[in-house]
């Protein structure tokens, strides 16, 4: 009866509540994680209307965006982001939904918490008011970011109007070589993909390589599929991923468990199943990536040199561009390159194995004096994992300071900006023009590769640093 | 809410013949802290509008009076990034109505339409010609015909056609929003809500 599916398919298939001929489908949405930025005018929506929203048990807040990572005891100093809280806070408890503001123990980076507390669920339908979204794919689930005007379509009807996208499966056998993480897997496959590669799929990574990756490292790869353009990325789920989600708060329990299992487990590419684009590559040829431009295709090995204009994809205008808004040259090394801000954090990589890294690069070092770093935990889950497994003391120790839980320099709505001209190793998603503050520049990287850049106040391969732990 | 019903424009327009025009260009993060959808205009590309002291950058074509019009030209890929909705109030609130590009980021296309902002994908060759006679001569007309789904230069009377799904096509034509069809067939939504696994 039923022909061959994929992986999307079938999560995205049995989501649909109504097909528009040559239109949308209408697609129901389990889980709607909503923030203080793309939230207030969605609100303001459904009260013009008033009309309430659906399913407020389906809905969940948090601060993070504008949040500070100092002080967070004190009271908000921008009157503006102070704002946006203040009404976040007021629509969560007028429409009953959960909100776990600033303080709130829960606190964290939306796509950080979800999968902590047991939000984020195999085969569920995933949206939030952010691209980022994506990171939760990680699960087998289909979450992607959503405007506003679609924001207010969840609240008021659980429900989002989208074209199915195409399929496309990216293949990665081989194990990671040394100084390889996630990260540098998927900012290796954006840089081959270009920004633009994937719009229009919904990608699934199969392969030895995701097979072989913590659910962390799953996250990191699927939040940053919509660098790629993809509308989001997922990763069937295993054993690995039921172990992860069992026994979290938001995960069913007893009988539920159970039945929620036995969806779960159906949750595989068939093996014939067709994909409208099929991507093969051998993960054993990644090395440490950093970029050199002003977004996240712009990246290569940190062994190699910025390509000459006529090497790359798209308009050479563009990329001159771009270099001369980087001050950098075609040709050019990045090693040796001095920097004056670190910056460990963000939806990409603000989770506990990322502060594990980073450690191990920095234990028995220190931070160099030309640098600024700012370590970011992604929530306050991860800070007290920090401190609790002793990584506080050796960051402490090294010289460097931990911050408190948010999105932070990764786009800079708060205090945390990288000012005009200075060059920042971020460890978050993107390096567009004045991501970081007006005028930043941004090199995006591993935890790893910022370590190295930290202690050494320079653009380092951290496999110079790791040579005693062979 | 409904938005302005689009049928046809007429209108010159402003070339940006940039690539990967980013949201973070369209409007920077800190600019995204409105809690209503107002004076998103003033901040539209704002760091490559004004240097930091707040003067004007004379060489950016928003800042040429000759460049004027309802109808913003970009290079491929526009809209990567993220997903504020905020670009897309930005470029509507600013003045324009439509934007052409020879590719577009999918939330950003997804985020104009639902604004009523018709974004219009066009050939590489074609998007090319827009640029070259803009340029040329910034009183050059575009005609938007979204009934026929058909662009022109006027200046030469090439056209092309362009892809919008019908449903969509509807919406644009007559002011209708999403949440008004949803509305419309929320027993459906709930039937189906009672048998969700999760």
């Amino acid at each position: 009866m039923s022909a061959t599916k994929t992986l999307f398919d079938k999560v995205w298939d049995s989501h649909v509540v109504h097909k528009i001929q040559d239109g949308p489908d209408v697609l129901f949405i389990d889980r709607h994680m909503v923030h203080e930025v793309t939230s207030p005018v969605a609100f303001l929506g459904i009260k013009n209307r008033n009309i309430p929203v659906m399913h407020p048990e389906k809905t969940f807040a948090t601060a993070d965006h504008n949040t500070p990572t100092i002080n967070q005891h004190l009271p908000v100093a921008d009157p503006l982001s102070a704002n946006q809280l203040r009404m976040l806070e007021e629509n969560a408890n007028e429409y009953g939904i959960s909100y776990w503001g600033l303080g709130h123990a829960k606190n964290g980076i939306v796509h950080v918490v979800g999968p902590e507390y047991g939000i984020t669920q195999p085969g569920a339908t995933i949206v939030c008011g952010d691209s980022h979204t994506s990171t939760h794919g990680a699960f087998g689930a289909i979450a992607f970011g959503i405007g506003t005007s679609e924001v207010e379509m969840v609240l008021a009807t659980q429900c989002i109007m989208q074209p199915k996208p195409k399929r496309m499966r990216i293949n990665i056998n081989g194990k990671m070589s040394k100084g390889v993480t996630p990260k540098d897997v998927a900012l290796f496959i954006i840089s081959q993909l270009t920004t633009s590669g994937a719009t229009g799929y919904f990608v699934e990574y199969a392969g030895e390589i995701f097979r072989d990756m913590s659910m962390e490292g799953r996250m990191t790869v699927c939040n940053l599929s919509i660098e790629m353009g993809a509308r989001g990325g997922m990763i069937a789920p295993d054993e690995k991923t039921f172990e992860y989600v069992k026994d979290r708060e938001f995960t069913p329990k007893g009988a539920d468990w159970d039945k929620a299992m036995s969806y779960w487990e159906t949750l595989y590419t068939d093996e014939d199943a067709i994909f409208d684009k099929e991507l093969t590559f051998d993960g054993s040829l990644i090395e440490p990536m950093i970029t050199y431009g002003t977004n996240p295709g712009m990246g290569m090995g940190i062994s190699n040199d910025i390509p000459m204009a006529n090497a790359v994809q798209g308009g050479a205008t563009t990329y001159q561009k771009s270099l001369k808004y980087m001050d950098f040259n075609e040709g050019d090394s990045m090693m040796g390159k001095s920097i004056d801000f670190v910056f460990l954090g963000s939806c990409t990589n603000g989770r506990i194995e990322d502060f594990r890294a980073f450690a191990s690069i920095v234990k028995g070092r220190k931070k160099a004096a030309n640098v600024t770093a700012w370590l970011v935990p992604g929530s306050h889950k991860v800070e007290s994992a920090i401190k609790e497994e002793g990584i506080l003391d050796i960051l402490t120790e090294a010289g460097f300071e931990l911050r408190e839980p948010g999105c932070s320099a990764c786009l800079a709505m708060n205090d945390d900006k990288v000012p005009a001209g200075k060059l920042a190793v971020s460890t978050s998603n993107r390096n567009f023009e004045g991501r970081q503050g007006p005028g930043s520049r941004t090199l995006l990287a591993s935890p790893l590769v910022a370590a190295a850049a930290a202690v050494t106040g320079k653009v380092t391969d951290p496999r110079e640093l790791m040579v005693e732990l062979v | 809410m409904a938005y302005d019903k689009f049928d046809i424009l007429t209108s010159t327009a402003v070339p940006l013949p940039i690539e990967n025009v980013d949201t973070d260009q369209i409007i920077p993060a800190r600019f995204l802290k409105a809690t209503e959808r107002v004076g998103f205009g003033d901040n539209l590309f704002r760091d490559w509008r004004y240097n930091q002291d707040n003067t004007l950058k004379e060489d950016f074509v928003l800042n040429q009076d000759k460049f004027s019009g309802k109808i913003l030209v970009g290079g491929k890929n526009f809209g990567s990034g993220s997903s504020r909705e905020h670009a897309a109030w930005a470029v509507y609130d600013y003045g324009f109505r439509c934007v052409v590009s020879s590719f577009f980021a999918d939330i950003f296309r997804g985020n104009c339409l639902n604004i009523g902002v018709l974004p219009v994908q066009v050939s590489a060759d074609f998007l090319q010609k827009i640029f070259d006679a803009t340029e040329a001569d910034p009183s050059t007309e575009l005609e938007i015909n979204l009934t026929e789904q058909k662009i022109t230069l006027l200046s030469t009377g090439e056209s092309e056609s362009f892809d919008i799904n019908d449903y969509k096509k509807n919406n644009m034509l007559n002011g209708f929003d999403d949440i008004d069809y949803l509305l419309n067939i929320k027993k459906d939504i709930e039937t189906f809500a009672e048998n969700t696994p999760l």
